[in-house]
């Protein structure tokens, strides 16, 4: 318990007020210093470091503009689709609103997916900081999970077969799919059950795990200090009053830096909003449009862009692809077994379980494995810090190949998203070829990375971080 | 890395060739939109020809005052039936009728033009070509069918304004199987005349369309409108914010 302190005699009435708020809650006064005054951030940020403030701003807009939207929205099967139409028409602003949510859940993708590259290319997941990615990862699964439960909510075609298409796929879990698929929506076919409580999932389930994560992310972020492009830890460097030297505070300095991030996101969002809110189909699908129609399967299923990756990995596992994937278990196994190091009996116990695995997977349908599969694509992300060997953090000093090897994973994850938003591909063409191709990739690129990131030749890591200034 | 490249261009000539089924869509004169004479038109076509079996329940009949007219006269001239002037574009058909009698209920109209777009063109651009690609086929129960939706369950209601026409298909030589041969379509030749000349007859249709475009989402040209404003404040936010990060960061060595 701090001693009372006493305002100045003549005080002027901020000081006063000040003086009074310490004296009832220092705590606010410690973590505004804690946090914002005397957080040193690195000073050699560059664009990609705008990504973390734009996802907080879009997490903002989100849960304000949801909040309203929750106002005058009706989760029930008759009337949710026209409730929608009635946001749009009748509720003064409300097509702002609803806008902005539907441009926002976008838009929060196109952060998030930008900020966790930014991680991946400067290394930021590496220790002292593999709790500050695990939990951003586990955000990225709740943003995923959110975004699934509020699109069935204008109850459009899309909506109601998305979830549908989602929710099967909990069906080919073996021996307890069925029942799984049951419990999740609630009813034999997704309907008002389902639509109630993937309401109740979205509003407030989900958003506090998501609040609580974000809390985390950022606590244990501004415990072990922000990485920069240079992957330089600045607290190695102090000076004589134990600050970085090469730190600046986080206010004012990023605050305003971040404020001019922010009012050139607001320029592309609002572009966005006024003038193309569908944005050619990506944002709001037309089919959703259609109200939901149980009797009417449409011709062509695609989730919303942000999905289609993942989506993409699913289709991509058929029969064929399980045999590939069984001979490269197969192969690691016995190539573990040859030139592996270790003990003759872990590489052997390997290879039973490679054995095993093999097994299962000739077993189970394919549907199963590319259920596995799409869920692993998420999943191997939490694994990242341990899968990187490389000597340094940022790219910048690692071997000038392993910027090849981003790209190539870049491409590919990209091409698994376009081809998610397109008609499945027929079964042995060249196009279903190159989606299997390219998950084989995906998972190349983690799955290999404790070999090849070690490999090559590293450039020396400054001692202090590179900055020009502005 | 060159198969690899091939597979990607596959993949994207696929792509543009998978968007495109059906015939290509004419180009809705997109100007009509915002010209109010034709959007006061275009209710009138639809309270007449549509709004009997077609329901429109998100759009108030009142909300019309947007384009230019008074609630007075949308009482005298659009609301038909026994409806109040602030209640929304209901029908009295009911869906299962509909369904007995046409083999599907009509849908409801107010976001159709929304939802009918994709590949091949907006969905002003789908409404407006399949509007004018009716054409008489006694194979049909109806005796017509459509070209942008075959075997459609709606018979040409505007028949009177267009007349009869019939679709002429050619048979042609399959390029890839020269035993085979497809039928392509030739164009329509007309059978009887309407009240309308072609001219009036797509300009009535345009104007339909350009009611149902903007009843799809009323807020679309105030949408618009308000747009330009929040750009044009964002680009001076910007270089304000701009301008305030280089006077901060000036002290950073």
């Amino acid at each position: 318990m701090a001693e009372m302190k006493e305002a100045p005699v003549g005080a002027s009435l901020s000081v006063k007020t000040t003086v009074w708020l310490q004296n009832r809650f220092p705590t606010a006064f410690d973590e505004y210093r804690k946090h914002m005054s005397e957080y040193y951030a690195p000073k050699n940020f560059n664009v990609w470091y705008f990504f973390g403030s734009l996802a907080m701003l879009v997490l903002v807009i989100q849960i304000v503009t949801g909040i309203f939207l929750t106002m005058h929205y009706k989760p029930d099967a008759a009337t949710a689709f026209a409730s929608v139409e009635y946001i749009m028409r009748e509720v003064p602003g409300g097509w702002i609103i609803r806008y902005m949510h539907s441009t926002g859940a976008s838009a929060f993708f196109i952060v998030v997916y930008l900020h966790m590259y930014r991680g991946l290319i400067y290394g930021s997941y590496r220790k002292p900081r593999e709790l500050v990615w695990i939990f951003g990862c586990a955000i990225f699964l709740c943003l995923m999970a959110e975004a699934f439960f509020g699109y069935l909510l204008p109850w459009g075609q899309m909506s109601y077969w998305g979830a549908q298409v989602i929710v099967n796929l909990f069906a080919a879990v073996p021996f307890v799919g069925p029942d799984l698929a049951l419990l999740i929506r609630g009813d034999y076919v997704i309907g008002d059950a389902t639509l109630n409580r993937f309401f109740a999932f979205h509003v407030i389930a989900v958003p506090l795990v998501l609040l609580g994560l974000v809390v985390a992310h950022l606590l244990a972020l501004h415990d072990v200090g922000s990485n920069n492009p240079d992957g330089v830890e600045i607290k190695a460097k102090k000076d004589a009053s134990g600050k970085p030297l090469d730190g600046i505070p986080f206010h004012p300095y990023y605050t305003v830096h971040d404020m001019l991030g922010v009012s050139v996101f607001l320029l592309i969002f609002c572009a966005v909003l006024f003038f193309a809110p569908e944005l050619g189909g990506y944002f709001i699908e037309y089919n959703n449009f259609i109200p939901a129609d149980p009797l009417k399967t449409p011709a062509h299923i695609a989730p919303v862009w942000y999905f289609t990756p993942f989506y993409t990995i699913l289709r991509a596992t058929t029969d064929p692809m399980v045999n590939v994937l069984c001979v490269i278990v197969g192969l690691a196994a016995v190539l573990n077994l040859v030139k592996g190091k270790g003990s003759f009996v872990v590489k052997a116990g390997l290879l039973v379980g490679a054995a095993v695995l093999i097994a299962l997977m000739k077993t189970f349908d394919a549907k199963f494995w590319g259920v596995v599969l799409m869920g692993g694509a998420v999943v191997i992300l939490f694994f990242l810090p341990w899968l990187d060997a490389s000597p340094v953090k940022s790219i910048r000093y690692r071997p000038s190949w392993h910027q090849l090897v981003l790209a190539v994973f870049v491409v590919a994850f990209v091409i698994l998203g376009y081809q998610g938003t397109q008609p499945a591909a027929p079964s042995g063409s060249a196009l279903e070829i190159l989606s299997q191709a390219c998950t084989l990739i995906y998972f190349g690129f983690f799955l290999l990375m404790p070999w090849w990131s070690r490999l090559g030749t590293f450039k020396p890591v400054p001692e202090r971080v590179t900055f020009e200034a502005h | 890395m060159k198969r690899f490249i091939t597979c990607l261009l596959a993949a994207f000539s696929f792509a543009a060739l998978a968007s495109e089924g059906g015939p290509p869509l004419d180009k809705f004169p997109k100007e009509r939109v915002t010209d109010v004479a034709a959007l006061q038109n275009g209710a009138k076509l639809f309270v007449n020809y549509c709004l009997n079996c077609h329901a429109a329940s998100s759009m108030r009949y009142n909300r019309m005052v947007e384009l230019g007219l008074t609630e007075d006269q949308i009482k005298k001239n659009l609301v038909l039936a026994t409806e109040k002037v602030g209640e929304t574009m209901k029908v009295s058909l009911e869906p299962k009728q509909g369904k007995e009698w046409f083999g599907a209920a009509p849908p409801d109209l107010s976001v159709i033009a929304r939802s009918r777009a994709g590949g091949g063109g907006s969905g002003a651009d789908y409404l407006y070509t399949y509007m004018r690609s009716f054409y008489r086929d006694d194979t049909k129960a109806t005796g017509w069918n459509n070209l942008v939706f075959p075997s459609v369950a709606m018979p040409h209601v505007l028949w009177e304004l267009q007349g009869q026409q019939r679709a002429v298909f050619v048979e042609t030589a399959d390029p890839h199987d020269p035993k085979k041969v497809v039928h392509s379509f030739g164009g329509f030749e007309p059978i009887t005349k309407g009240t309308m000349d072609k001219r009036e007859y797509d300009g009535a249709v345009a104007d339909l369309v350009a009611f149902l475009q903007w009843m799809g989402e009323p807020a679309q040209n105030q949408r618009v409108r308000i747009g330009v404003w929040v750009m044009l404040f964002l680009a001076a936010f910007t270089v304000i914010t701009w301008r305030l990060n280089a006077a901060f960061w000036k002290d950073i060595k």
